[in-house]
């Protein structure tokens, strides 16, 4: 039940982000999810997009160098308490949170969240046992 | 498959034989030059020297050394050894590293210099057979005529494609069946590079062989091309101020190139007391051309570091052998009072799995020297994971450290955005204002 995340190399230069998202504007790409992870002198785009292939290809074409990794993709609702739940039933699977990011959109009152995990299969078990709901690749898609 | 030579008789010659001829041949040079080119005899005058003094190779130390800034001071004729009117070519350095070099030519300088690059392709296991695709720049720069002229002594088909355009360089390559490839390392790991991006596997290239020159490159950007390319590499020396490629060259041992002694005496001297050295021992490469008429330079001090290496050679050859220069006296920088050489750090990136692909840049930042290996990331390398970047980079420093015996940070920057070079790479860009 995982969706795919696609990181994008950027040098620590001005412009180089702009770079990235005017080749994903110049293909319609639209992007579901966004964060940067930057170090001093480079940084990783973490997008969650509506057409993995798609855009693997054009950043390809473009010359950027990216890979596409799993991530878990959960939706909660709006409401206090929210990420306490979904880091409760991973605490006590023993999974490691790498990092996660959050994000608005869909429907009303609900949040969605992406986790990187150290054991995206045992995440995806705990989660599927538990209340939480997990989101797919098509529903992310659609949103 | 018994080791072939393009002039045996030479190339295989007795010691005593080659001495003979450097002994004869070199009286005759200083007589030549002390006659012709009153710059280099008013040095000799200088040091109470006259032809007489030179009996043989046993006297070549006394001679005065010249230096680029001798060529400098001379240009452009000071130094010529023959009227204009028996002269049929110029050819020219880059200019890289100061003021450009203008060497002249007679027909006969030339017939040399072309026979010294057809032993080189010889060696490389070339022969009439073979497509020879020459894609080092052809005009001023020697590396295009040189191995062409040589390409045409050996019988080989020459395609004359000369730098650039690398889609055709390939395109030739593929339906030309060229079987041997002469460049600069730095463009042959770039048609590789284009070639692995094109889709194609070393099984799917003709080229057997690459007689790569004219700059630094390491034993691990050799093992790098010849994967790629599915090919032996060779490496081929020279200079403008000798003729040009060919003053020496590599045979299949791999294990030093042979210089072409019956044109060129090689000394090594130390280069802060002009001493020479015994065989063996590293120092600076002196030459001392004993043939050519036009542009005849006696103890030329080439900067180059190097070792020259009289042992047996399996490959028949007896003439000396020269150990790949560490690196030209001009490339070497000097970082916080500590000798760096380019080569040195493309050693660790390559080692590390890097591409060849890097640019130093050297600053100064509050009166202290910066140092910043620039390196491309490559989809290989990348990982989603930050951690396992920077530990790999961590790694990359510490072993720039440990070589270069200074730190140096690491830059990775986006792929293809170091400049492609057709010709010589331009690998160190020094801001410093001193």
């Amino acid at each position: 039940m995982s969706v795919k995340q696609i990181s994008v190399f950027l040098e620590n230069k001005p412009g180089s982000l702009r770079a990235m998202t005017g080749v994903l504007a110049d293909n319609d790409i639209d992007m579901r999810a966004f964060s940067l992870a930057e170090t001093s002198d480079f940084g990783i785009a973490r997008i969650i997009v509506d057409d993995v292939f798609k855009t693997t290809t054009v950043l390809r074409d473009a010359g950027f160098v990216h890979s596409v990794s799993p991530v878990l993709a959960v939706t909660l609702s709006d409401t206090p308490g929210g990420l306490n739940q979904v880091l409760a039933v991973l605490g006590d699977a023993q999974v490691n949170v790498e990092y996660m990011y959050a994000f608005l959109g869909g429907k009303a009152n609900s949040a969605y969240m992406i986790f990187k995990v150290t054991d995206e299969k045992a995440a995806a078990i705990a989660l599927g046992n538990s209340k939480i709901r997990l989101v797919d690749q098509e529903e992310l898609s659609e949103l | 498959m018994a080791e072939r030579y393009y002039q045996p008789e030479i190339e295989t010659a007795s010691r005593e034989q080659i001495k003979q001829w450097q002994d004869e041949r070199l009286v005759k040079q200083v007589q030549h030059v002390w006659d012709n080119v009153a710059y280099y005899r008013k040095k000799m005058e200088e040091k109470g020297l006259t032809p007489d003094d030179i009996h043989g190779t046993e006297d070549l130390h006394k001679l005065p050394f010249l230096s680029k800034s001798d060529l400098r001071e001379a240009y452009p004729y000071g130094l010529m050894g023959a009227p204009l009117k028996d002269c049929v070519r110029i050819q020219s350095t880059s200019g890289t590293t100061g003021k450009r070099v203008v060497a002249f030519y007679t027909q006969a300088d030339i017939d040399l210099w072309e026979d010294c690059c057809a032993r080189a392709i010889v060696a490389a296991g070339g022969t009439d057979e073979d497509v020879c695709q020459v894609s080092y720049g052809y005009g001023l720069f020697t590396g295009g005529p040189g191995l062409n002229g040589g390409s045409h002594k050996v019988g080989c088909l020459t395609i004359p494609t000369s730098s650039g355009n690398t889609e055709r360089q390939i395109m030739f390559i593929r339906d030309l069946n060229a079987t041997i490839l002469c460049c600069t390392p730095s463009y042959a790991a770039y048609i590789g590079e284009t070639m692995k991006e094109m889709g194609l596997t070393p099984d799917e290239i003709p080229l057997k062989a690459g007689i790569f020159g004219a700059e630094a490159w390491s034993e691990e950007m050799r093992h790098d091309i010849e994967k790629t390319l599915g090919i032996k590499a060779y490496d081929i020396y020279g200079l403008t101020e000798l003729s040009g490629p060919g003053v020496s060259f590599e045979c299949s041992a791999q294990t030093g190139m042979h210089i072409n002694e019956d044109h060129f005496i090689p000394e090594i001297i130390d280069p802060d007391t002009g001493e020479v050295l015994p065989d063996g021992q590293e120092g600076e490469l002196v030459f001392t051309s004993i043939t050519k008429k036009a542009f005849p330079l006696l103890r030329y001090r080439t900067r180059d570091i190097c070792v020259l290496s009289r042992e047996k050679c399996p490959c028949g050859r007896t003439h000396v052998k020269m150990s790949k220069p560490r690196g030209r006296s001009d490339d070497m920088l000097i970082i916080r009072g500590v000798n760096v050489f380019p080569s040195q750090i493309e050693t660790v990136l390559l080692n590390q799995g890097y591409p060849a692909n890097y640019q130093i840049i050297v600053d100064r930042v509050n009166h202290s020297d910066t140092l910043d290996v620039q390196v491309e990331m490559t989809p290989e390398m990348f990982t989603d994971n930050v951690g396992e970047i920077t530990r790999r980079q961590k790694e990359l420093m510490d072993g720039l450290r440990s070589m270069l015996g200074i730190g140096a940070k690491v830059t990775l920057v986006a792929p293809k955005s170091i400049v492609r070079s057709e010709g010589k790479a331009v690998r160190v860009i020094d801001k410093r204002k001193i």
